[in-house]
């Protein structure tokens, strides 16, 4: 186990590299001189021009200016957003929002999902299953924006269930609405998921096996089939974690949840650039953390994973 | 096995003619006969003529036709031109004769903006498509079939672009490029970080089939490493890349809406559903339709590429066959 978690850390870092330099690459190659820029139409005193370049680094070679940038992150300096606050502060302030509407909509995903795909596989071929199957294709080809307009209108601005924004407490009541659109695309690709492993599982020997020896039906269904049906479901819900960070990105900016993702859908909306990637990389990061997490885990609930290769 | 057995019992019949009777004379002839007359079938076959049986693969290829018909020759969908004579006395206007789905608000008709908008979305989705199906075939297979050192280098050179979200990415290289702004450079954008995907399923398959029979054949019987690559393993592996390609056009073109609805797609100038979508936010409480339409436009494209990606990878996969 342990030789595993050190393999599968060994395996992250160069990904880690990769990924920081990349984006790091990308705004070096963004045109513009920042320091003009920031003194706007006025132009600049060259003697304060030169020693704002060397405050910042930017008279260093890009691989240097790049080791400063990482030994920062390292020390927690994410950056400074366009408004002069630091981004860990801001990370801060707004990551407990997106974590909880995050944690909303993998909620629903599980329950909606789950019951969903179960029922429809377990029914393959019938009404409900078939419906099922066409909703959740509705569902993966509908943009998040779209169906945040949608539910907004119909939900917030027609029916009044809900208010068509979030204030700046972001209480569970009001963070309902969000969570569902957050959870939709998910939701779709969950029920896809459980119902074919549904089916498959429920063709295995074992199954046959519990039948008949006599077991009820909610028995084997409960312990046999869903309970085997669960590992692509486990797996994919750390695929999914990378489409939530983009979902929560449209869906904050549009119900203007004081999250992470609101911040960066302001920054993109407004063109800063430098905020828009300090967050993106804050953003992948955390992504890749989450990755290496759910593999560790992962191990720990399959064996086979961790002596395999 | 069957020829064998045909064998050992006619050397038996040999030995004690008058226990067996001769093959030919019995009710096993016909079961026995290798049937030569039959047409030779492969996955292929198999899956096409699968296909022709599910609804779903008819409905998306009619949708796909009239969509691409639509891409190719506006003109004949609407003869009002999408940008001229727009009446700001008609912003966000209902429904009239000769504008069945009523106006922007700029006071455009709407129906002729999502007509002249198809070909947008649909060559942002081609070009990503073929972007990754060039990138991911290409670092695919020869991770897969080489392995060793080279299926370590480009693994680990996938995951660092695998592990960036690919919109993330785009909006990041949006801004880098804020300047100019195109199809291309926007299918650029989403088809460089969108590639691993591919060349990850690719992967797999190859290192399944590069273990079977035949390929140790070809080897046994000299043929060289690239002409089995080429000839025997890429074609028994690409099977699972048509449907994750077709897939993905669908979320090619969703991708470059979501960029242009947050601001980072293409100009304001250039005609796509994204834009218009995007601009008709403004006015959701008031005028919900202008927003609903070129919504509705890019869904039913995208479902339609989806619905044709999963008819043909369940048409493709045995396993999902038997699930029908």
């Amino acid at each position: 186990m342990t030789g595993y978690i050190i393999r599968r850390v060994l395996q992250a870092l160069p990904v880690f590299f990769g990924t920081t330099l990349l984006i790091y690459f990308m705004v070096f190659a963004m045109p513009g001189d920042p320091i003009i820029a920031m003194f706007g139409d006025r132009g600049v005193n060259q003697a304060v021009y030169e020693q704002l370049r060397a405050q910042y680094h930017l008279d260093e070679p890009f691989i240097v200016q790049y080791f400063i940038y990482i030994g920062g992150i390292f020390q927690g300096d994410f950056g400074t957003s366009f408004s002069g606050q630091p981004v860990a502060d801001v990370l801060a302030a707004t990551f407990p929002v997106t974590i909880r509407l995050a944690m909303m909509a993998v909620a629903i995903e599980m329950i909606v999902g789950l019951t969903v795909g179960l029922v429809a596989g377990l029914r393959k071929g019938k009404l409900f299953d078939n419906s099922s199957l066409v909703m959740s294709l509705i569902l993966i080809s509908t943009p998040v924006f779209v169906i945040a307009f949608v539910f907004q209108f119909f939900f917030a601005i027609k029916l009044g269930w809900a208010k068509p924004t979030v204030s700046g407490e972001a209480g569970f009541i009001e963070l309902l609405l969000p969570a569902i659109v957050l959870s939709t695309l998910a939701v779709a690709y969950i029920i896809r998921l459980t119902r074919s492993s549904v089916i498959d599982t429920s063709g295995q020997d074992f199954v046959r096996t519990a039948y008949g020896k006599g077991l009820s039906r909610q028995r084997v269904v409960r312990v046999h089939i869903l309970r085997n049906s669960l590992i692509p479901v486990v797996t994919y819900l750390s695929i999914d974690f990378g489409v939530l960070l983009v979902g929560a990105t449209v869906t904050e900016g549009i119900f203007n949840v004081p999250g992470v993702g609101r911040t960066l859908y302001q920054a993109i909306i407004r063109g800063e650039g430098p905020t828009v990637v300090s967050f993106v990389t804050v953003m992948v990061l955390i992504y890749l953390a989450v990755n290496l997490l759910t593999d560790l885990l992962y191990a720990v609930l399959d064996p086979r994973i961790r002596y395999g290769k | 096995m069957a020829n064998n057995k045909h064998m050992g019992s006619a050397a038996s019949a040999a030995r004690h003619e008058h226990f067996v009777a001769n093959l030919a004379d019995t009710a096993m002839a016909e079961i026995d006969a290798v049937r030569i007359s039959d047409k030779p079938t492969n996955l292929y076959l198999d899956a096409w003529r699968d296909l022709r049986t599910r609804p779903m693969f008819y409905i998306a290829g009619i949708l796909i036709l009239i969509i691409s018909v639509m891409a190719l020759f506006p003109g004949i969908f609407t003869q009002t031109p999408p940008n001229d004579n727009c009446l700001l006395a008609n912003s966000n206007g209902a429904p009239t004769a000769g504008h069945p789905l009523g106006f922007t608000r700029q006071g455009c008709d709407i129906y002729s903006r999502i007509v002249h908008g198809t070909s947008t979305s649909l060559s942002v989705g081609l070009i990503v498509t073929l972007l990754t199906m060039t990138l991911g075939i290409f670092f695919g297979s020869l991770a897969g079939f080489y392995g060793k050192w080279v299926d370590a280098v480009l693994s680990r050179a996938g995951d660092i672009f695998f592990s960036i979200p690919y919109i993330l990415a785009a909006v990041v290289i949006m801004s880098v490029f804020s300047d100019f702004r195109n199809v291309w450079v926007i299918s650029a954008a989403i088809g460089i970080f969108a590639w691993p995907s591919t060349a990850r399923v690719l992967r797999s398959e190859i290192l399944r089939v590069k273990q079977l029979d035949y390929v140790m054949a070809s080897t046994a019987i000299g043929v060289s490493r690239f002409k089995i690559l080429l000839r025997h393993v890429m074609p028994n592996s690409i099977a699972p890349v048509i449907a994750v390609t077709t897939i993905s056009l669908a979320a090619a073109i969703v991708a470059e809406a979501t960029l242009s609805f947050l601001g980072v797609g293409l100009p304001s100038s250039t005609m796509s559903w994204g834009n218009d979508i995007s601009q008709a936010q403004v006015d959701l409480r008031t005028a919900p339709q202008v927003l609903i339409w070129p919504s509705l436009a890019l869904s039913i494209t995208a479902l339609a590429f989806i619905m044709m990606g999963e008819a043909i990878r369940d048409a493709l996969d045995p396993k999902a066959r038997a699930q029908r």
